[in-house]
C-alpha cells in the first residue's frame, strides 16, 4: 500500500511497475542463486581443490594422519552420543513446556532457549568453572569434578545442543494435530501410549530435524570446546590447534596447510555423507516398538511416573544446562566489586582489545545478517514457491543446508585458501565477512522460507487479483504476516555469527587485529594472553548480559504474536 | 461490456492434461457456472480466467481484451476464494479497502466503495472485527465484499460457499446471486453442486476430466441431457440397459433385460443397438399389483426412505435392475416393503443413449 512521501510513493510505484516485468523478476532469482554458488557454496570446494597437492606431504607422516583421523572420529561420536542425550532429554522437556499445567511453564520455555543465544566460547568458561574449578561445583570435593576432557567437551554440548532440540520439539508439538492423540486416547491409549504411538511417529520428521540440527552443531562449535577440551581433540580443536601451532612458528606452512586441507575434507565429506544418509533413510526409519504394553504404559503415564519423569527433566535441565551456563555470572559479579570494573569499563590493558573485539563481533553480526538477508530473500522465495520447477528448487533447498552441517572451522579454512589464492591481497575483514557470511546465510534462508510456505498461497493471489503488483503483495501481504518469523531467523542468524569462534580463527592471519569477542575469551582462557579469573568472567559476563538483552528485545517485539 | 471467451484452452501440469481445447463464451452481465465433480479441471479454468495460472495453449478474452498474457491484478476481475483468503493481520474494513488502496484511488473515492460494498453485504457494524473473529457467513461476505470494491466488473467465485453449513449455504447462494445481477456484472461460480449451481445459475457448463461437456440453461440441462453422465449428475436418473427392437420417426422400441418392452424418444439408434434408457424417478407413476399398462415394468419395493418433501421408493425388477421411485410424502399414500407394483412412465419423459464403448459404470463415474 503507497504510504510516505512523494519520493517514496514514486520509488513503491516503480519497484511495483518493476515487480511485474518477468524479466526483472528471472534477474533477482538468478543473481541470488548465483551469489549464493559464488560466494557461499563453490568457494570451500575450490579452496580444497586448489591446496590438493598439499595432501601428499601430510599422507607421508602417518602420525598426523592417524591423529587427525582420530579426532575427527571423536567429533562424530561426540556429536552422535550427544544428539541421542538431546533427544532422550529434550524430548519430556518438550512435552512438559507445551503439556504441563503450571503457568510457569512459559518462563521454563524462555529459560530453556538461554543456552543457545549465549555465546559458546563464554558458555564454555562457564561450564569450566562450574564443572573443573575450584570455585565452582568441585569446591565441595576439594578437587576437579570434571576436569578439561572429553567428558566435559561432551557436557558442554550438551548444554548448547539441549535448547535446539527442545526448541523444534516445542514447535513441532504445538503444531501437531490434538485430534490424533485424542482419537488415540479414546480409543483406549494411556497417555505415553498414545504419545509413542501415534504421536512420535507423526512427529518423527521433527523429531529427525532436531538430531540433525544438534549433530550439525556438535560437529561445529570450536571455541568452546578449545575451552574445555584440554588435551583432548575433535577435529575442530585438531584444526585449531595446528593453527596455533602454523602460527607459532611450530610447523612449516606446508605441513599445516596439507593437514588442514586433509582433515576439512574428510570432515565435509562425512559430514555430508552422513546427513545425506539422515536425509535418505531417515524418512524409511521406522519406529522399531510394535507392541504395546497396556499395563505397563499406563502407570508410565499417571501421577508417580509423570511426577518423577517430569522432575528428572526439570533436574537435568537445571543441573547439567541452565545453571552450568550461567554459572560465569558469579564471577562477573564479584568483579562489578572490584578494580577490574573500572578497568574493563576505562578499556585499558587487556579490555582495549575485548571492546574492540565485542564491537567487532557485532558489527560482523550486523553486517553479515543484513547481507544474508537482501542474498537470502530472493532464494527463500525462489524455494517456498518453487519459482525454478519443483525439482530444481528442492535441490537448492538442499544445497543451502550444506553450510550448516559442515563443521565451520573447516568451511572457514577452505573458504580462506579459496580468497587467498585466488585475490592474495582480499582483506582480511573481507574474508570474515564472508565466512560468517556462509554459516549465517542458511539459518536466514530457512526461517523466511519456512515462513514463506505457512503463508496460503490463497492470500498472495487474492492481493494479485485485488490488483495488488508483485512487490505490493510482498509489501502488504507477505511482509507483515512473515515478519516475526524473519526476525527471529534474524536474530538467530546475528547471534550465531556472534558466537562463532571456528571459522573466525579459521581465517585470521597471526597477529591479526580483527579478533572477535569470543576469540578474545578462548585466548584469555588458553593463556594465550594472561588474564585473571575475574577478568575473565567478567567479560564472559558482559557476553551474556547482551545475549540476555537480545533475547529480552525478542521475546518483547514477539510476544503474544506466536513464538519465535 | 466484460463478455468472457475461451476460445481452445489448454493447461497441463507436468504430463496431466487438466484441461483440452476448452470453447467458452459466458455473456456479459450472466451468472455463469462451472459444474463437475473433483478433479474435473473446473477450478483451474477459472484460475485461468483469473490470471492466477498460465495456460499452454489458447486465448482468454475478457470484453476485446485478450488477457491471457496480462496478470491477474489487470484482469479487473474479482475473486473469491473458497478458503476465502482474507488477510488474517487487516480488520474487515481494511481487508474491503485493499483493493481500492493498492489501486491508488484516492482514499476519500477507496472509503465510499467500502462503505457501499460493506452496506450491500450487511457488515458494517463489523467493520473492526478481524477474520479470526467472523463466523463462516461473515467470513464469506467480507470476501465478496473485497472482491466487489475492487471495482470489478467480472466476478470469479470458486467455490464460494463450500466451506459453509448448510442453511447458510442456502441462504448466501441467492444473496451473492442478487448481488451479481443488481450490481450488472458478470459472474462465473466454480461448484460440484448441482442443486447450488441449478438454483443460481443463468447457463451452466459441466465439466468431466478436463473437458466441458454439456452447456445449457439448468432446464436444458435437466430435461434434455445430451450424455448418460449430465442425465446422472445433473438430478437423479434410473438406468436400464436394453437392445432396440424397433425403430420409427423419433420413436423406438427397447427391450430391456428381463423381456419388458418399452417404447421412448429417440433419434438416430438403429436396430439391434445396444442402449441405455434413463428416467428421471420423479416421472415414474407406480400402482400397487401387477398390472397390464404401456411402458409398464413389474417388481417389489425393496427399500423405502422417507426424505421429508419425498419416500424414495427402491423397486427391485423381476430382471433384478434396480429402480427408484420419488412420491410426494404428504399427498400420495404409502406403500409397504415387499408389495409388489407396477411402474410406468410416458415415453417423451425418456432418454435413450447408445450404449457407451467404455461400459455404463465408467460412464457416469464421478
Amino acid at each position: 500500500m503507497l504510504k510516505g512521501n512523494a519520493f517514496q510513493r514514486t520509488i513503491a510505484n516503480w519497484l511495483n511497475a518493476l515487480s511485474s516485468k518477468k524479466a526483472a523478476k528471472y534477474i533477482v532469482y538468478i543473481s541470488a542463486l548465483v551469489l549464493f554458488f559464488v560466494l557461499i557454496l563453490l568457494p570451500p570446494i575450490f579452496g580444497i581443490v586448489i591446496k590438493w597437492n598439499s595432501i601428499p606431504s601430510v599422507l607421508n607422516r602417518p602420525e598426523l594422519v592417524s591423529r587427525a583421523l582420530s579426532t575427527i572420529g571423536n567429533s562424530f561420536w561426540v556429536a552422535l552420543l550427544v544428539s541421542a542425550l538431546d533427544l532422550i532429554a529434550g524430548i519430556p522437556m518438550a512435552w512438559l513446556i507445551t503439556r504441563g499445567k503450571s503457568r510457569w511453564l512459559s518462563v521454563l520455555d524462555t529459560l530453556a532457549d538461554i543456552p543457545f543465544i549465549v555465546p559458546t566460547a563464554a558458555l564454555g568458561y562457564s561450564l569450566l568453572l562450574f564443572w573443573s574449578k575450584p570455585n565452582g561445583i568441585s569446591g565441595l570435593f576439594g578437587a576437579s569434578l570434571i576436569s578439561p576432557g572429553w567428558l566435559l567437551v561432551l557436557l558442554l554440548h550438551f548444554t548448547f545442543s539441549f535448547p535446539v532440540v527442545v526448541r523444534v520439539l516445542v514447535g513441532a508439538l504445538l503444531d501437531y494435530k490434538m485430534e490424533y492423540e485424542r482419537a488415540s486416547r479414546t480409543l483406549g491409549a494411556a497417555p505415553f501410549m498414545a504419545f509413542r504411538t501415534v504421536t512420535s511417529p507423526i512427529l518423527k520428521p521433527s523429531l529427525i530435524a532436531a538430531f540433525v540440527l544438534s549433530f550439525a552443531r556438535s560437529l561445529s562449535e570450536t571455541g568452546a570446546t578449545f575451552i574445555v577440551a584440554g588435551l583432548f581433540e575433535n577435529g575442530p580443536v585438531f584444526l585449531q590447534n595446528l593453527k596455533n601451532d602454523f602460527l607459532g612458528g611450530t610447523i612449516p606452512q606446508s605441513t599445516y596447510e596439507g593437514a588442514t586441507v586433509f582433515a576439512s575434507l574428510i570432515l565435509i565429506v562425512a559430514s555430508c555423507a552422513i546427513f545425506g544418509m539422515i536425509w535418505i533413510l531417515g524418512p524409511r526409519l521406522k519406529f522399531p516398538f510394535k507392541g504395546v504394553w497396556p499395563g505397563a504404559e499406563r502407570r508410565l503415564s499417571y501421577s508417580k511416573a509423570a511426577a518423577s519423569r517430569n522432575t528428572v527433566t526439570l533436574l537435568i535441565f537445571f543441573g547439567i544446562v541452565l545453571i552450568p551456563a550461567l554459572f560465569v555470572a558469579l564471577p562477573a559479579f564479584q568483579a562489578v566489586f572490584t578494580p577490574v570494573l573500572p578497568a574493563a569499563l576505562s578499556g585499558s590493558g587487556v579490555w582495549n582489545s575485548y571492546w574492540q573485539g565485542l564491537l567487532l563481533s557485532y558489527l560482523l553480526g550486523g553486517i553479515v545478517t543484513v547481507l544474508g538477508f537482501g542474498m537470502g530473500l530472493p532464494m527463500a522465495i525462489l524455494i517456498a514457491r518453487r519459482k525454478i520447477g519443483k525439482t530444481p528448487s528442492a535441490a537448492v533447498d538442499i544445497l543451502v543446508n550444506i553450510p550448516l552441517i559442515v563443521p565451520s572451522i573447516a568451511l572457514g579454512a577452505s573458504l580462506s585458501f579459496f580468497w587467498t589464492q585466488t585475490f592474495p591481497g582480499m582483506p582480511e575483514l573481507l574474508l570474515l565477512i564472508f565466512a560468517h557470511l556462509s554459516i549465517t546465510y542458511p539459518y536466514i534462508v530457512k526461517s523466511m522460507s519456512a515462513a514463506f510456505e505457512r503463508i496460503s498461497l490463497d492470500m498472495e493471489e487474492a492481493a494479485r487479483t485485488l490488483g495488488a503488483k508483485p512487490f505490493s503483495v510482498f509489501t502488504s501481504i507477505v511482509m507483515p504476516l512473515t515478519k516475526y518469523s524473519i526476525l527471529s531467523g534474524a536474530i538467530m542468524a546475528f547471534t550465531r555469527s556472534v558466537s562463532e569462534t571456528g571459522a573466525t580463527v579459521a581465517v585470521l592471519g597471526a597477529n591479526s587485529p580483527l579478533q572477535t569477542a569470543p576469540v578474545v575469551l578462548v585466548n584469555w582462557v588458553r593463556g594465550v594472553v594472561p588474564a585473571t579469573s575475574l577478568e575473565i568472567g567478567l567479560g564472559a559476563g558482559i557476553l551474556v548480559l547482551l545475549s540476555f538483552i537480545i533475547l529480552f528485545v525478542l521475546r518483547l517485539v514477539t510476544r503474544g504474536k506466536g513464538r519465535p | 461490456m466484460p463478455d468472457i471467451r475461451v476460445v481452445n484452452l489448454t493447461k497441463k501440469f507436468g504430463n496431466v492434461t487438466a484441461l483440452e481445447n476448452i470453447n467458452l463464451e459466458v455473456h456479459d452481465k450472466e451468472y455463469f457456472s462451472l459444474l463437475g465433480p473433483s478433479g474435473c479441471g473446473k477450478t483451474t479454468l477459472l484460475r485461468l480466467i483469473a490470471g492466477l495460472i498460465e495456460p499452454n495453449s489458447g486465448e482468454i478474452w475478457i470484453g476485446d481484451k485478450r488477457v491471457d498474457k496480462v496478470p491477474p491484478e489487470d484482469r479487473e476481475i474479482g475473486f473469491v476464494f473458497q478458503t476465502f483468503a482474507l488477510f488474517p493481520h487487516m480488520s474487515v474494513w481494511d481487508n474491503v479497502l485493499y483493493g481500492p488502496k493498492v489501486k491508488n484511488y484516492n482514499l476519500k473515492e477507496a472509503e465510499t466503495i467500502g462503505d457501499e460494498v460493506l452496506e450491500l453485504v450487511k457488515l458494517h457494524e463489523r467493520l473492526d472485527a478481524y477474520p479470526s473473529e467472523l463466523s463462516g457467513g461473515m467470513m464469506q461476505r467480507t470476501a465478496v465484499a473485497r472482491a466487489l470494491a475492487a471495482g470489478a466488473k467480472t466476478l470469479l467465485l470458486d467455490e464460494p460457499l463450500g466451506q459453509l453449513d448448510a442453511k447458510v449455504r442456502n441462504e448466501i447462494r441467492y444473496e451473492i446471486r442478487k448481488m451479481a445481477k443488481d450490481l450488472k456484472l458478470t459472474a462465473i461460480h466454480v461448484t460440484h453442486d448441482q442443486s447450488e449451481a441449478m438454483s443460481i445459475s443463468d447457463r451452466i457448463a459441466v465439466m468431466k476430466k478436463g473437458k466441458i461437456v454439456q452447456i445449457g440453461t439448468p432446464q436444458e440441462l435437466y430435461m434434455r441431457p445430451n450424455s448418460l453422465f449430465v442425465a446422472h449428475f445433473i438430478g437423479e436418473s434410473n438406468f436400464m440397459e436394453g437392445i432396440v427392437t424397433r425403430t420409427s420417426d423419433g420413436s423406438v422400441e427397447i427391450e430391456l433385460r428381463g423381456g419388458f418392452k418399452v417404447y421412448a424418444v429417440g433419434n438416430g439408434l438403429k436396430q439391434d443397438e445396444r442402449v441405455v434408457l434413463a428416467v428421471r424417478p420423479e416421472v415414474v407413476t407406480m400402482e400397487i399389483g401387477s398390472r397390464e399398462r404401456e411402458n409398464a415394468l413389474v417388481g417389489n419395493i425393496e427399500k423405502i426412505t422417507f426424505e421429508g418433501t419425498f419416500m424414495r421408493y427402491e423397486i427391485r425388477l423381476s430382471s433384478q435392475d434396480s429402480v427408484v421411485v420419488n412420491r410426494p410424502s404428504l399427498t400420495e399414500e404409502w406403500i409397504e416393503v415387499g408389495k409388489t407394483v407396477t411402474l410406468s412412465f410416458p415415453p417423451e419423459k425418456t432418454h435413450v443413449f447408445a450404449y457407451p464403448a467404455s461400459g455404463l459404470t465408467e460412464e457416469i463415474a464421478v
